[in-house]
């Protein structure tokens, strides 16, 4: 379509051209004794401008058309736009199918479709009184969730919380707020333990499920959890929760056309941020406690802020390095791997303790763990290749924890630690650091 | 000749003009009355070569930009096995979050999943029950979308009044890709599923969480798509590798990762994700579920407490991001004393349904403090809220869906922090 104009637009230049050097022929002033001779010329020159403008014309129509095509073609473009119609459009659906996929086994839907309805369908045949699901609890659980189901640091809280729910920190517990049983049996079922899904068997389930309503104060000592008496259990919470009902009291309120100017006399600020986020060069952040008071900023009109605060010194500033500092920060190097060290560690925290007093949770507890044997942990249950390695008498030395910490499921195959292993070695060498600071 | 060396001079002795004028105010700004050395000396990278074609065989940023990546706030959960981090928003521009500094949230870590490994099961109430590979994905016809993906607890320690001091920790559980997938509707139809309004889709992920949602039928057959492409290439493995759900305009923890099951049922499951979290609490303790749409909302992405002004007075960009789940943000206002006055913003670029849309305010900064707010318009005329609507609502016993206006404070020096105002 833009070629058009390009050979439209020549074509018209050379028709004027034509047209202006006959005008000057016909204009000039000779002499009488040229007359005849000129009067011939300007026949000639007649004939060649009736020539000439025949052809503009001709020119001038053609123009004229492609110039109504153009204008045409202009005008179906910008109908297809305002329509909204172009030559994309949604992924077509074959009516009969495209054939792709095949027929699921029987078997391999029972596998995967293990989801339980409100309502207990789903549920497999089985049962667990709360005696056993306190004993599966405290051996499978309770690292994270407490012996008694009340959280480990920020783990979930599963029992107690009844009549926190309208308080500024509710409580969520399966007692105060789950809504249906069969949500609980469900996610303990196939998500739990952390690290280890999908490895409870129905009974331990229904087990550990009497414990929770157990801990909940929901049932007696002496309950026994089943795919019978399933859906009779009545739930605290069953009631407490509406369908999502925004449309109705925000959505109405809330499509109106907003205030531009003089929306409020006077802003004040009434609260700056609690934490400060410091950014790490090493990743992550840190959390500082913000001791600014909102006192002495000033208050906003619609004029601007009431006043400009003079310059605060930041404390960065006043800090500056000194070349002292840098001799001091050598010096400190090992300090510094080992504060490292404790950060990575909390990657293992959730499963691992070290320090005074510490006992084991999912994962045996580390104190002395360098240079001492694999697998020694007393009461600890370990998986058959660290039983195996402690047979052979084998050691964490530096190089064999170098190597698990790399990729723990390739050098000790088998292990059930759930954690994937450090990237960055020196995340293991700090982290390393960090265990040989405690002794057994 | 004369006049391009006289236009050339005299903007030189403007910019020398203009640079002693606000020399006081900015801390470290040269004296451009001396030659500047990176131009009069040769540098090392004007003179030595660079690196080789394949230095990096898949590119990563250049390391002057490391401090541009997701960051966590460890103490917000028990372990970063089940937790979040958050997109470096403050330090992006334009609308298309890179995969790489993408926030993501796991509840059991995320997994290795091939794709020769990777099956997708639809079963429940359809004709035939089946099972796909990802080879048999590939030979549907796709689509091509750009959509925003926010965790519903997306700036919901906020609740509490002014708490985490950064655009990417009060708005950073938000990113915005391109997604290229078959519509769920054209595999529904491939099973014979039910499709009546009083049926549910529920779906699950492979990992050991499985993070099943139900999803109701009208908004299966709607735009939800079985996504295996986010921004031309592979689902990276924190969002899902090799196949996620992406549920446009939803909470987040509806995008299921790792999807590999779909069953068509009679009633919503009721799973941990859409009972025990992911439902809101109101202030008489009852509590709101199957909030699944998230409403519009924006942010200034700079200045904000990682993004002070550095330059001082004069020409200042105010640039922030706007989205809304119920479609397009057709108009985003700008605040500069906290809610007084408003001027309207300007667009980068219209704004595609349920994506993330750039704004602008290009202001002559006068460096006096301010109080910067903005607010999003979306296509159904909602306007984002003030806190204080969302609190009279909702009371702040809630986790999710906080959309409220936010505002930083902005000091004489440039430097900005998050508050709250009357």
């Amino acid at each position: 379509m833009s070629k058009f104009p390009n050979i439209f637009i020549p074509a018209v230049g050379g028709a004027a051209l034509v047209m202006g050097v006959a005008y000057g022929f016909a204009s000039r002033d000779y002499g009488a004794d040229k007359i005849e001779v000129l009067e011939s010329r300007v026949q000639q020159a007649e004939a060649s401008v009736s020539v000439a403008s025949e052809k503009a014309a001709a020119e001038a129509d053609r123009a004229a058309n492609l110039e109504q095509k153009i204008s045409e073609v202009r005008t179906a473009a910008s109908e297809r736009v305002a329509s909204g119609a172009n030559l994309t459009a949604p992924a077509p659906v074959s009516e009969s199918g495209y054939g792709l996929g095949r027929p699921a086994h029987p078997e391999e839907i029972a596998a995967w479709d293990v989801d339980v309805l409100p309502d207990g369908r789903g549920l497999p045949e089985g049962s667990g009184d709360v005696y056993t699901g306190e004993e599966v609890f405290v051996e499978k659980c309770a690292s994270c969730h407490g012996d008694f189901a009340e959280g480990v640091d920020n783990w979930p809280v599963l029992a107690g919380g009844f009549d926190t729910l309208s308080d500024e920190d509710p409580v969520k517990t399966v007692g105060s707020y789950w809504p249906h049983l069969s949500t609980a049996w469900d996610y303990i079922h196939r998500s739990m333990p952390f690290g280890e899904a999908g490895t409870l068997t129905a009974d331990e389930t229904y087990a550990i499920v009497a414990y929770l309503l157990y801990s909940n104060d929901m049932v007696d000592d002496d309950f026994e959890l089943s795919h019978e008496n399933f859906t009779e259990v009545e739930m605290h919470n069953a009631e407490g929760f509406v369908v999502d009902d925004r449309p109705d009291l925000e959505y109405s309120a809330w499509r109106a056309e907003p205030c531009m100017e003089n929306c409020k006399q006077e802003v004040e600020i009434t609260m700056r941020s609690v934490f400060l986020v410091e950014t790490l060069d090493e990743g992550g952040t840190e959390s500082v406690m913000n001791q600014a008071s909102a006192k002495g900023l000033p208050s906003f009109t619609a004029d601007g802020p009431a006043f400009i605060p003079t310059a605060e010194i930041k404390p960065a500033e006043e800090a500056s390095a000194t070349p002292d500092a840098q001799v001091e920060e050598e010096a400190d190097h090992g300090a510094q791997l080992l504060a490292a060290g404790e950060k990575v560690f909390k990657k293992c925290k959730a499963c691992h303790a070290v320090g005074e007093g510490a006992k084991n949770k999912s994962g045996p507890q580390l104190n002395g763990v360098m240079g001492r044997q694999i697998g020694a942990v007393e009461d600890f249950g370990y998986s058959s290749v660290f039983q195996t390695a402690a047979e052979e008498g084998r050691v964490w030395d530096e190089a064999a924890m170098i190597e698990f910490l790399a990729k723990p499921k390739e050098y000790m195959k088998g292990t059930k630690m759930g954690f994937g292993g450090l990237k960055k070695e020196a995340d293991i060498q700090a982290v390393i650091t960090y265990l040989q600071s405690f002794d057994g | 000749m004369d006049d391009l060396f006289k236009s050339k001079t005299s903007r030189r002795a403007f910019l020398q003009g203009s640079a002693a004028a606000v020399a006081g105010s900015m801390a470290g700004a040269a004296a451009a009355s001396e030659p500047d050395p990176l131009i009069t000396e040769l540098q090392d990278w004007a003179s030595y070569t660079g690196a080789g074609v394949d230095e990096t065989p898949y590119g990563m940023p250049i390391s002057f930009e490391s401090h541009v990546v997701r960051r966590n706030v460890e103490w917000l959960t028990a372990s970063p096995i089940s937790s979040i981090n958050f997109t470096p928003i403050h330090a992006l521009e334009g609308t298309i979050t890179p995969q790489g500094c993408a926030f993501e949230r796991h509840h059991s870590g995320a997994i290795e999943l091939r794709k020769e490994d990777y099956r997708l099961m639809i079963n429940g109430l359809v004709e035939t029950p089946l099972v796909f590979t990802y080879e048999d994905l590939e030979r549907f016809p796709r689509e091509n979308h750009v959509y925003f993906c926010e965790c519903a607890a997306n700036t919901g320690m906020e609740w509490a009044g002014a708490q985490l001091n950064g655009a990417q920790f009060t708005h950073g559980m938000i990113h915005n890709m391109e997604y290229t997938g078959v519509p769920l509707r054209t595999l529904l139809a491939e099973a014979g599923a039910e499709v009546s309004a009083d049926r549910w889709v529920y779906v699950e992920g492979a990992d050991a969480s499985s993070n099943g949602r139900s999803i109701p039928m009208e908004k299966a057959l709607d735009d939800v798509l079985v996504a295996f492409k986010a921004n031309g290439e592979a689902l990276r493995m924190e969002h899902g590798y090799p196949v996620r759900l992406v549920v446009p305009g939803w909470e987040g923890n509806m995008w299921v990762k790792w999807l590999r099951r779909i069953e068509v049922t009679d009633m919503a499951v009721e799973s941990r994700e859409e009972t025990s979290k992911y439902t809101d609490v109101y202030e008489d303790g009852t509590a709101r579920k199957w909030t699944w749409v998230m409403d519009a909302k924006s942010v200034i992405t700079s200045p904000s407490p990682q993004m002070p002004i550095k330059h001082g007075k004069g020409p200042l960009v105010i640039s922030g991001l706007a989205w809304s789940g119920h479609g397009r943000i057709t108009r985003v206002d700008v605040s500069r004393d906290g809610g007084i006055t408003w001027e309207t913003a300007r667009l980068g670029k219209q704004g595609d349904t349920k994506a993330l849309t750039r704004f602008y305010l290009d202001i002559d900064w006068n460096g006096a403090p301010m109080l910067l707010q903005s607010r999003a318009i979306d296509e159904t005329g909602y306007v984002q809220p003030t806190k204080d609507q969302l609190r009279e609502q909702r009371g702040v016993n809630s986790v999710y869906h906080n959309n409220c206006i936010q505002t930083w404070y902005v000091n004489a020096e440039g430097v900005a922090e998050n508050v709250e105002v009357s």
